[in-house]
């Protein structure tokens, strides 16, 4: 207990005590943080502006994970799709995302659709990447098998090639939900009127460094929860066997 | 008795490094009568997977045909050299995976072959020995018109290599069931085969024919030693 969640108080004391010290607006205690964090919470505000986002995050996470693994199982099983789109996907993969947000909401216009898109463009590259490297890695000795046993296309898949692919999914959703719900953020900053991101523009329109902190803590608290309460049991649940 | 199959390997060429292509097997012929077992020997490499790959329709791009008794091919069940098991199903599931015709026959087979201890086990539990076993309760589970068992027993130590014959000998006996058996092991062959087919090193093709007198026949690795080098 020690050792895990020492360093987390430790770090949190030292941010009260240099808080303390510091006596500035621009660098609240974790106290006057918390305080805002209340006030929010009791106001309606923090739980309203999380669901916007989180449902954000939620769509972006779907079609990021949807369409990248159809593309990267493809692309790692059909050679000729591979070269053709290898270049697009480094293109896509070195793309910074400030820019792909900003010439989706120039292109297509401002609205929740674009918000949606634009983010899941972000992480659609790396999670192809990464179930492109899964697929080319599945045993041939046990898909040889499986046909042998003239097993279904549909049972093949679910029985012999998806148990083989689901550490890179794990690996490619805990990686996407830490990048996803960092763009969304940007893509609320630049294009929308709600959610944490604009909420967060908003406080430092006002310089107000407490606000923006509360925000930032209540979410990373929400995404963390996500991480322990669905990722990891589902991460545990498919690799019980190991 | 009545042919089940027919072989006829013309040429089977497959891709070499530098060379382009290489043929592994040449004018290969023989026949496979019902619930015969036949092995078929040769040394490392002369290409005994590729013609069973090519047998059980893994590959079909050769010159040749392989004509099966009622036009279509029977249901096939594989021993391959090393296990193939399903690592993150259990042993029944494994069994059950190849959907098996017949209900409780998963059982019956895991009672068979000495494994139902272990019906509950992941195969990262099973010893190499166990795990052939379970390979060979899967093959026989969708009761195949054919069995291929493609050197089941390599890489096992003798003792445990001997101990799974003796039970497939055992599932052979309860179930009869025609096999084609490759090995480069002319004893092995000898302990579980009606008839032995000798193959040339590279390209494959047979040059000598056995048979593996009736009384001597699946009487373990000892007499199966016994038989081969009287053939010899």
């Amino acid at each position: 207990m020690l050792t895990r969640f020492g360093p987390a108080v430790l770090m949190l004391a030292v941010w009260e005590g240099a808080g303390r010290a510091a006596h500035s607006r621009l660098f609240p205690p974790l106290t006057a943080v918390l305080d805002v964090l209340m006030t929010e919470a009791r106001s309606g505000r923090l739980a309203a502006q999380l669901g916007i986002t989180l449902v954000r995050v939620a769509a972006a996470f779907a079609v990021a994970m949807v369409l990248g693994c159809a593309l990267g199982i493809a692309m790692g099983r059909q050679r000729a799709l591979d070269r053709l789109l290898d270049s697009a996907l480094t293109v896509l993969l070195n793309m910074p995302a400030l820019v792909s947000i900003v010439l989706i909401y120039v292109w297509f216009g401002l609205s929740e659709y674009t918000a949606v898109a634009a983010v899941a463009l972000n992480k659609l590259p790396s999670t192809a990447v990464v179930l492109r490297q899964g697929a080319r890695a599945l045993d041939p000795g046990l898909l040889d098998m499986a046909i042998s046993f003239r097993m279904t296309r549909w049972s093949i898949l679910r029985h012999v090639v998806a148990p083989q692919l689901y550490p890179y999914v794990f690996g490619a959703a805990r990686s996407g939900l830490a990048l996803i719900w960092k763009i969304v953020l940007v893509a609320e900053l630049l294009g929308r009127s709600d959610g944490v991101g604009f909420q967060i523009e908003v406080y430092f329109q006002l310089f107000d460094v407490a606000g923006i902190l509360a925000y930032t803590l209540a979410f990373i608290a929400v995404v963390q929860v996500l991480e322990w309460l669905v990722l990891q049991p589902l991460e545990r649940r498919a690799s019980r066997w190991r | 008795m009545a042919v089940i199959l027919d072989v006829d390997i013309v040429q089977k060429d497959v891709p070499a490094p530098m060379r382009g292509r290489r043929t592994v097997i040449a004018g290969l012929r023989f026949a496979l009568q019902a619930d015969e077992i036949v092995a078929l020997v040769g040394p490392s490499g002369c290409g005994k997977t590729t013609l069973l790959r090519l047998i059980g329709g893994l590959d079909q791009e050769f010159e040749g045909r392989i004509t099966w008794a009622g036009g279509t091919a029977p249901r096939i069940g594989t021993v391959f050299q090393d296990a193939r098991l399903l690592p993150w199903r259990t042993v029944r599931q494994n069994i059950l995976l190849v959907r098996p015709p017949t209900p409780g026959i998963a059982d019956d087979l895991l009672d068979l072959l000495g494994l139902s201890d272990a019906a509950g086990l992941y195969p990262s539990a099973l010893s190499g020995g166990m795990a052939r076993r379970v390979a060979i309760a899967r093959a026989f589970a969708i009761a195949p018109a054919l069995l291929l068992l493609d050197e089941p027993f390599v890489s096992l130590d003798p003792e445990m290599a001997e101990q799974s014959r003796a039970v497939l000998r055992e599932v052979l006996r309860a179930r009869p069931t025609a096999a084609l058996l490759i090995t480069h092991d002319l004893a092995e062959a000898a302990s579980l085969a009606d008839r032995i087919l000798l193959l040339s090193p590279g390209p494959a093709t047979i040059v000598r024919e056995v048979m593996v007198p009736p009384d001597r026949r699946r009487r373990g690795i000892a007499e199966g030693a016994r038989v081969a080098a009287d053939l010899t």
